[in-house]
C-alpha cells in the first residue's frame, strides 16, 4: 500500500469580487508516493505544484477528490485529529527567511512541535540537540535567533524542525530554490541523507528540473492545474514524453557553452515544428 | 528587550521621572504631612513656605503639596485601569477580529467602528449615574473606549502575520489555533502594544483630571482636576494654586508620551535619517586615472570599493578593489553568491547605491567619463540613453497606478524628447520588436494585468528604447519560469545583434553566464577571484573558489539511481 494516494484532487480558490466564480486551480489531480520514496513536482508558477503540497497539509481545502495518507482518509479531517496527523506529515518551505519566527530562539522552535505531542522539556532538549547534530548544526544554535544564520542554515534548522516528530512524510516545497548554488548542493545531499536513514517519503515540490532530477525517484509534471507526464526521475528528466515537458527540459540553460549552444538550436527546432 | 529600552536616554530619563512621582505617591500616606481632605479654616490661601504647608493651602485650607501626593495615585490609578481594560479588550478583540474568518472579522471591525463614533468625554459624563461618579467605574467604561486604538494595530499586525510561513509551519506541526495565536502571533503584537498603552495612560490621566475639572464625580477625591479647578478660581488670589497641579499633570503626561516616543525608536527602529535627494551617491576617494592612461573600453572600473556603515559608525567595505572592463557590444557575466557584491558593483555603475553607501575607492569611466562623483542631474544625461538598467523584479519596477504604456513614453520622452505621439508609435512599435504579440493592448494595460516574463518584456522595451550603449541587467530572468527565461534570453541575444550594445549581466546562474556571455567575472565576498572569456572559465577555473561554484552546479547526467529505502518501523 502506498503512503500517501491523491485521488481527482480538485482545489478552487474564491474568486475576486461579490459572488465572482471560484477559480479552479487544480483539475483532478491522481499521484502516489510510496514508503521512504521521493517524488519530485515539477512545474511552472501557476501550475498549483505548490497547492497540492498545502492539500496534503490541510493548509488549503479541496473541493473534490480525496487525498489518503496509510489508507486513512485526510483532506476532511479538522481540528484535533487533523493535529494528530503532525507527527507523521511535516513540511519545509521555501523561504528560509520568513518559514521561521523571527523572536523564537531556534531551540524553541525545535522544541515547540515536540512539547505539543506532549514531551518534557528535558527529553524535548535533549531530542533537539540531536536534531540539531542530524542537520549538521552546531548544538550552541540552540540559544540562538534565526537572524544569527544564514539562509542555508535557516534551512537546515527548517529541515530539523520538520524531523523532530519523526515524520513519514516531509512535504519539500522549493526547499533549495532561494539558496546559493553551493549551498543548494549540500542542503539536497542532506535532504538524501535523512531519507536514507530514516527512511521517510519527499513529496518535493521544484520548478529547477535540475534539482529534481537530484533527489527524486519518481517525477511528476504539472502545468496549468494538469498533470502532463509522471514516471522515473531518469525517463522524464532526460527523454520526456510529454511536448510540454520537452519544452521546460530544452528552456534550461546547460552550464557549459558548447552544450547549451547544442541545445539551444535544438530548442529552435523543437519550437519550429510544434508551431 | 528591557536592557535596550533602558540604554536609550530619553526612555531612561522619562522611566526615572515617572518611578520618582509614582512612588512618592505611592508613599503619599506615609509621607504627606496632612491628609487629602483635612481642612484647616486658619490656612485658608496660606502662601507658599507656610511652615508646615511648603506648596501653601487652597481655599478650603487643605496643604496642596498632600494633596498633590494623594492625586498622583489618583492618576496611576485611572492610568492603569483605563490601560489595562483597553488592553485586555483590545488584544483579544484584534486577534479573534484577525486571525478567524471573515465572518467573525467583520463583526468585530463593526462593533469597533461603532465604538470610536461614541463621543468619549460626553458618553462618561451621560453615564454617571450609573457609575455614581466614581472615578474608577468611569476609567473602567473609558478603557472599552481606548480599545478601538489597540485593536486596530493588533488586526492588522494578525492580519500581516497569519500569513506568514512560520505560523503556517506551526499549525502542520499539530499547534491549536489558540497556542498559535498565544505564541507566533501575541509575540510579535507586544511592541506596538507597549507603544500604545503609553499613550493610553496619558490620555486615561488627561480624562479623569478633565472630568474632574468638570466637577464630575465626588469632590472626596484629590485629582489634579479638582485641584485645577480650586486654582483656576482662586487665580488672581493666589496664583499659584493653579501651577503645582498643572505643572505634574503636565510631567507626567509628558513623560509619558515621550517614553512613548522613544519605545517606538527603540522597539521599532529609528526612522532612517532624511536623505538629500539628487546629489548622488557618496563618495569620499577616488582613483584618479589620468586621461592618457585611459583605456579604449566602454566602461572601466578601476579599485572600486565600496562600504557601509555599521551600527557603531565603522565602515564595512563590501566591495574591495574591483577591476572590470566592458568593451563596445561585449557581454560580460559578473557572478557570485549571495552577497558577494556583484549588485552593489552593478548598481554603482548606475549611480543607485543606497544613500548609506559610500565609494572608499576607485574610478567607473565610462566612454572617457568619470562617473563617480556626478550627481543626479549630471548623470541624468547618461542614465536611460547611454546606460539602461533592466531589474530582477520587473512588476516591482513599474508603478501599479499607471498604464504601462504611459510609463514607456514618460521614458522614451525623457530620454528623447520627442513628442508625445512620436513617443506613442515608438513604443508600440518597441514593444512589438520585444515579442509582445498585442502592443496596443499591453500599452494600455495596468502591470497587474500583464504577466512577469511580459512585464520583464516591457521593461526591456523601455531600456533599449534609447538605443543605449551599455545595458545592465541584474538577475533580469530569477524571477521568471524557465520558459519565459528561455524565451528573454532569445530577445536579448536578438537585441544585442542588432543594436551593437555591451552588457554587465548579474546573475547566479551559470546556465545563463555559458548561454549568453563573452566574458565572465566572479565574486566572492566583494573581490574579484577570475576574470576570463567564458569557454576557458568552464573549461579551466583557474581559482578554488570558481572550480567548488562549478563543482556544485546539479549535472544533467546524475539522476537519482539508489531505491526508495524502506528502514524497519518506517512500514506500516
Amino acid at each position: 500500500m502506498s503512503l500517501l494516494e491523491i485521488e481527482a484532487l480538485r482545489v478552487s480558490f474564491p474568486g475576486k469580487g461579490f459572488r465572482a466564480r471560484p477559480h479552479e486551480v487544480l483539475h483532478g489531480i491522481d499521484l502516489e508516493i510510496g514508503h521512504g520514496e521521493t517524488l519530485g513536482l515539477v512545474g511552472e508558477s501557476g501550475s498549483g505544484k505548490t497547492t497540492i503540497g498545502r492539500a496534503v497539509l490541510g493548509l488549503v481545502k479541496p473541493s473534490g477528490g480525496a487525498i489518503r495518507f496509510a489508507g486513512q482518509e485526510i483532506s476532511g479531517l479538522r481540528g484535533k485529529a487533523r493535529r494528530g496527523l503532525a507527527s507523521h506529515v511535516q513540511v519545509v518551505f521555501q523561504d528560509p527567511y520568513t518559514s521561521l519566527n523571527p523572536s523564537m530562539t531556534i531551540g524553541d522552535i525545535l522544541a515547540e512541535p515536540l512539547v505539543v505531542h506532549g514531551a518534557s522539556a528535558r527529553d524535548a532538549r535533549s531530542r533537539v540537540r540531536t536534531l540539531l547534530d542530524h542537520v549538521g548544526l552546531p548544538s550552541d544554535a540552540i540559544d540562538r535567533l534565526p537572524r544569527e544564520f544564514s539562509g542555508g542554515q535557516r534551512q537546515r534548522v527548517a529541515i530539523a524542525r520538520a524531523l523532530a516528530p519523526g515524520p513519514k512524510l516531509i512535504v519539500c516545497d522549493e526547499p533549495v530554490s532561494a539558496l546559493d548554488l553551493s549551498t543548494q548542493a549540500r542542503v539536497l545531499d542532506l535532504l538524501v541523507d535523512i531519507q536514507r536513514e530514516t527512511g521517510v517519503a519527499y513529496l518535493f515540490v521544484s520548478h529547477d528540473l535540475a534539482v529534481v532530477r537530484h533527489i527524486s525517484h519518481r517525477v511528476a509534471v504539472l502545468y496549468r492545474g494538469d498533470l502532463v507526464e509522471t514516471g522515473d526521475a531518469a525517463t522524464v528528466t532526460s527523454t520526456p514524453e510529454h511536448p510540454y515537458t520537452q519544452r521546460l527540459l530544452l528552456a534550461a540553460p546547460v552550464a557549459d557553452p558548447a552544450t547549451q549552444r547544442a541545445r539551444r538550436e535544438q530548442r529552435k527546432q523543437f519550437l519550429a515544428s510544434t508551431t | 528587550m528591557w536592557q535596550k529600552i533602558l540604554r536609550d536616554p530619553q526612555a531612561a530619563t522619562t522611566l526615572s521621572i515617572l518611578a520618582v512621582v509614582f512612588v512618592l505617591g505611592a508613599l503619599a500616606p506615609l509621607i504627606a504631612p496632612h491628609g487629602p481632605n483635612d481642612a484647616d479654616l486658619g490656612m485658608v490661601n496660606a502662601p507658599v513656605g507656610t511652615p508646615g504647608y511648603p506648596l501653601g493651602a487652597d481655599e478650603s485650607g487643605r496643604d496642596i503639596l498632600s494633596r498633590l501626593l494623594h492625586s498622583v495615585n489618583t492618576a496611576a490609578v485611572s492610568a492603569l485601569i483605563g490601560t489595562s481594560v483597553a488592553v485586555a479588550v483590545g488584544v483579544t478583540a484584534g486577534l479573534v477580529g484577525g486571525y478567524f474568518n471573515r465572518v467573525t472579522q467583520s463583526l468585530t471591525e463593526w462593533l469597533f467602528a461603532l465604538l470610536m463614533t461614541l463621543p468619549g468625554v460626553l458618553l462618561l459624563v451621560i453615564l454617571m449615574p450609573v457609575t455614581g461618579g466614581d472615578y474608577r467605574a468611569t476609567m473602567f467604561i473609558f478603557g472599552f473606549l481606548l480599545a478601538p486604538g489597540i485593536y486596530r494595530i493588533v488586526r492588522n499586525l494578525v492580519l500581516a502575520v497569519k500569513n506568514e510561513l512560520y505560523v503556517d509551519a506551526a499549525r502542520v506541526s499539530g499547534l491549536g489555533t489558540f497556542r498559535i495565536l498565544g505564541r507566533h502571533v501575541l509575540s510579535i503584537v507586544r511592541g506596538p502594544i507597549i507603544i500604545a498603552a503609553a499613550f493610553m495612560a496619558g490620555t486615561a490621566i488627561v480624562t479623569q483630571s478633565g472630568l474632574a475639572f468638570l466637577g464630575v464625580g465626588s469632590l472626596e477625591i484629590p485629582s489634579f482636576g479638582a485641584m485645577i479647578s480650586s486654582g483656576f478660581r482662586n487665580l488672581y488670589i493666589a496664583p499659584t494654586q493653579f501651577l503645582w497641579p498643572s505643572l505634574l499633570l503636565g510631567v507626567i503626561t509628558a513623560s509619558l508620551v515621550l517614553l512613548g516616543n522613544a519605545l517606538r525608536d527603540t522597539l521599532e527602529g529609528s526612522k532612517p535619517k532624511p536623505v538629500k535627494v539628487g546629489s548622488g551617491q557618496r563618495v569620499v576617494a577616488t582613483t584618479h586615472v589620468p586621461d592618457d592612461e585611459a583605456p579604449e573600453a566602454l566602461l572601466t572600473i578601476r579599485d572600486l570599493g565600496i562600504a557601509y556603515p555599521g551600527v557603531s559608525g565603522e565602515l564595512n567595505e563590501v566591495v574591495r578593489g574591483v577591476n572590470l572592463s566592458i568593451a563596445q557590444g561585449e557581454v560580460l557575466g559578473l557572478v557570485g553568491e549571495s552577497g558577494s557584491g556583484k549588485s552593489q558593483t552593478a548598481f554603482s555603475t548606475l549611480g543607485v547605491l543606497p544613500p548609506e553607501a559610500v565609494i572608499t575607492s576607485g574610478s567607473i569611466r565610462f566612454q572617457d567619463r568619470e562617473m563617480l562623483g556626478l550627481n543626479d542631474q549630471q548623470l541624468a544625461g547618461v542614465r536611460g540613453r547611454e546606460i539602461a538598467y533592466i531589474p530582477q523584479e520587473p512588476m516591482s519596477n513599474l508603478d501599479p497606478s499607471f498604464r504601462v504604456g504611459a510609463q514607456l513614453v514618460e521614458g522614451v520622452r525623457a530620454a528623447t524628447g520627442t513628442s508625445k505621439a512620436d513617443a506613442r508609435e515608438r513604443v508600440l512599435a518597441l514593444l512589438d520588436r520585444c515579442g509582445i504579440s498585442d502592443p496596443e493592448r499591453t500599452y494600455d494595460s495596468y502591470p497587474h494585468e500583464i504577466s512577469g516574463g511580459m512585464a520583464q518584456r516591457v521593461l526591456i522595451a523601455g531600456a533599449v528604447a534609447s538605443r543605449p550603449k551599455l545595458l545592465i541587467a541584474d538577475e533580469p530572468t530569477t524571477a521568471l519560469d524557465v520558459t519565459v527565461q528561455a524565451e528573454i534570453l532569445d530577445l536579448l541575444r536578438d537585441l544585442l545583434e542588432e543594436l551593437d550594445m555591451a552588457v554587465l549581466l548579474v546573475t547566479h546562474n551559470f546556465g545563463l553566464v555559458a548561454d549568453i556571455c563573452d566574458r565572465v567575472a566572479v565574486m566572492k565576498t566583494g573581490e574579484i577571484v577570475e576574470v576570463g572569456d567564458t569557454e576557458s572559465i568552464f573549461a579551466a577555473p583557474r581559482h578554488e573558489y570558481t572550480r567548488m561554484l562549478l563543482d556544485s552546479i546539479l549535472d544533467e547526467d546524475t539522476v537519482r539511481t539508489d531505491p526508495p529505502t524502506t528502514v524497519e518501523g518506517a512500514t506500516s
